[in-house]
């Protein structure tokens, strides 16, 4: 279990000051001009030993996303741009560290920054999170009175600003090309890839989309050392991870762990256990709405990291814990999911803006037994047709919650079927 | 994609200026972009707009589009496309519900019976005084803190029935009540009691 002394987010909950005095007391902002003397390659190098992945979902190493930027500008300038468009079902933790510990936020930015030999950082948070935003302002120009952004920033000679751009309340725009396309002015559709945003980014410039919580923990790995954050969790699913617990828990709650903490573990030490006792535990969804569900018999023993999640055909995407027990109806749950992905379908790719509201169609039919079995396949068919044939991965996330139902629940929809029919068949005598 | 209501041109005012506070505001936000990229500040705009007036005219759309040399149907499809614009009047008090999934899991359903009951008006509709509009939204990122609402710019957490309509009857009676979670804890920790940050210099910086 994680040790508080190799907590990042030491003000995760808010219980002491957000603002400079209180961050500087926890140890931000201390010499952060001595992480930036060690230059560009050496930070990189040493977020590269850190072994740190990226925290929006997908898991790309960060330290090699931050390599990729150009080493000498052509004239264009480069951009930071960190997605803090929080929105996947399930996920608040990046709320947290946004009001109550912004100055990681900033710091990270300026290192992150600087590394990428970016002029600016444009932070984009989700227009709901109105109070964080106003947080991060503050924070930011708490900042930039200190010298420790802005003209010469930490006494670097580095000039370096930090913006805030809020959103307007679309779930796509988390997605980084969606992101820039609203950075730019736009609607939220995303681009095409390539050209990526490395090298074609937001108003044609290079420019690196990082997580909340990537950016965030950079500059304690940078202070304690990449072999101090690689030593946590297991190989190539190092570090530490704000895990978020919902659902049907007795205490829901945000903690920090180790990466590869086993999944029981987490839930029973910090959100009090499922309701009910484990042994009523139906089925969790491990990583945010996104990825597909896994019934209790896996979750009775698997760690909470990118590689053992994927081993069991889930993922661990933002690490957002959604719990399920036996009181649930697991298939009104997961077409709750897929009215959600109609919802927030961008409109762009005809397979995800037909094949959303589809999906949700027969997955409420499914939830009430109003269906043929056949239509099972038929569904799950329809599911492969939108997966991988879209720009971007909403279309996947649209499918893998409905691909993970039948995997593991389908006898349970073909009970549903069997006794809509029967009671329909009774009723007609 | 989703739907919402657009006034018609019966209920359009002609005319939209920005105050003079929020056309310092505006050319703040414009300041953040670099030069000719003007066109990035049309969020920041709109939502200034909207909070000048409480919803999204298209008077307002034709200032902006004008203000940062952007075709008007530019800046329309960007006003269409986010869902927190409003394009109608939606009360002044805004009560949005999250029923994604897991506040679904936390009885999100109880909640919006809570509403409709004591608003006396279904999803999507407005109070016929102007003072209440509620609405069923999509996830709003405190799942931890769930069930949930957003009422204009504060999310009220950790809601029970009564304390909804608690809520709601206090903000009927002028009064502001307290937002974050209604339970006995104050963000996202375990309530009853911390299962980490407990030792005494972890999280330190108070004095």
């Amino acid at each position: 279990m994680l040790q508080d002394k190799d907590r990042i987010f030491t003000n995760l909950y808010g219980h002491h000051d957000w603002r400079l005095a209180g961050a500087r007391a926890r140890g931000d902002w201390d010499n952060t001009k001595a992480i930036l003397d060690r230059g560009p390659e050496g930070i990189i190098d040493e977020m590269k030993k850190s072994g740190l992945r990226g925290r929006g979902g997908a898991g790309f190493p960060t330290g090699m996303k931050w390599s990729f930027m150009p080493k000498k500008s052509d004239g264009r300038p480069s951009y930071l741009v960190v997605n803090a468009d929080e929105g996947e079902p399930g996920t608040c933790k990046d709320r947290d560290m946004m009001r109550h510990d912004p100055h990681k936020l900033i710091e990270g930015c300026l290192v992150a920054g600087f590394a990428m030999r970016a002029v600016a950082a444009y932070i984009y948070i989700r227009g709901e999170f109105y109070r964080e935003a106003e947080h991060l302002e503050y924070a930011i120009a708490e900042a930039y009175q200190a010298g420790l952004i802005g003209k010469n920033a930490c006494g670097s000679g580095y000039d370096f600003d930090v913006y805030v751009h809020r959103g307007a309340g679309a779930y796509i725009c988390g997605e980084e090309t969606a992101l820039i396309e609203s950075l730019e002015g736009k609607k939220g559709q995303p681009r095409l890839k390539p050209p990526f945003p490395a090298n074609v980014g937001v108003w044609g410039c290079p420019t690196t989309v990082n997580n909340v919580e990537s950016i965030a923990v950079a500059p304690t790995i940078l202070r304690r050392g990449g072999d101090w954050f690689a030593g946590i969790g297991r190989p190539n699913n190092t570090g530490t991870k704000v895990f978020c617990i919902s659902g049907h828990v007795n205490k829901p709650c945000n903690v920090e762990e180790e990466m590869g903490i086993p999944l029981k573990e987490l839930i029973e030490k910090h959100a009090g256990g499922v309701i009910g006792g484990w042994d009523n535990l139906l089925a969790i969804i491990p990583g945010g709405s996104s990825v597909p569900l896994l019934p209790k018999s896996i979750c009775d023993d698997v760690l909470m990291d990118f590689d053992s999640l994927r081993a069991v055909r889930s993922g661990l995407g933002t690490a957002a814990v959604i719990v399920m027990n036996k009181d649930t109806d697991l298939v009104r749950a997961i077409a709750r999911l897929s009215k959600f992905y109609m919802h927030e379908s961008c409109g762009q790719c005809t397979p995800c803006r037909e094949g959303t509201g589809w999906m949700w169609r027969v997955m409420e039919r499914m939830a009430v037994g109003r269906a043929e079995k056949r239509e099972i396949d038929m569904l799950l068919e329809v599911t492969y047709q939108i997966e991988g044939h879209t720009i971007c991965a909403l279309g996947d996330a649209a499918a893998w919650p409905i691909q993970g139902l039948f995997r593991h629940f389908r006898p349970e929809v073909e009970r549903r079927i069997d006794a809509y029919h029967g009671a329909a068949a009774q009723a007609a005598e | 994609m989703s739907h919402r209501p657009i006034a018609g041109p019966d209920a359009q005012p002609a005319h939209f200026a920005f105050s003079a506070e929020n056309l310092e505001k505006a050319n703040t936000h414009i300041a953040k972009y670099p030069a000719g990229k003007q066109a990035s500040a049309v969020m920041p705009l709109l939502d200034l707009a909207q909070r000048q007036e409480g919803w999204l005219t298209q008077a307002a759309v034709r200032v902006i589009g004008d203000m940062l040399q952007m075709p008007y149907i530019r800046v329309w499809e960007v006003a269409t496309f986010y869902t927190m614009y409003n394009l109608a009047p939606a009360g002044e008090h805004r009560v949005q519900v999250c029923t994604t999934t897991p506040c679904w899991l936390r009885g999100s359903d109880k909640i919006v019976s809570a509403c409709k009951k004591t608003l006396g008006i279904g999803l999507g509709d407005v109070t016929a005084d102007g003072k209440f509009g509620l609405t069923e939204v999509e996830c709003l990122g405190a799942c931890v803190n769930a069930p949930m609402v957003q009422i204009n710019d504060d999310f009220y957490e950790d809601l029970t029935e009564e304390s909804m309509t608690a809520i709601l009857e206090a903000l009927q009676r002028g009064e502001s009540p307290k937002p974050g979670p209604q339970t006995g804890r104050t963000s996202s920790e375990p309530l009853g009691g911390l299962t980490s940050l407990t030792t005494l210099d972890a999280g330190a910086g108070d004095d």
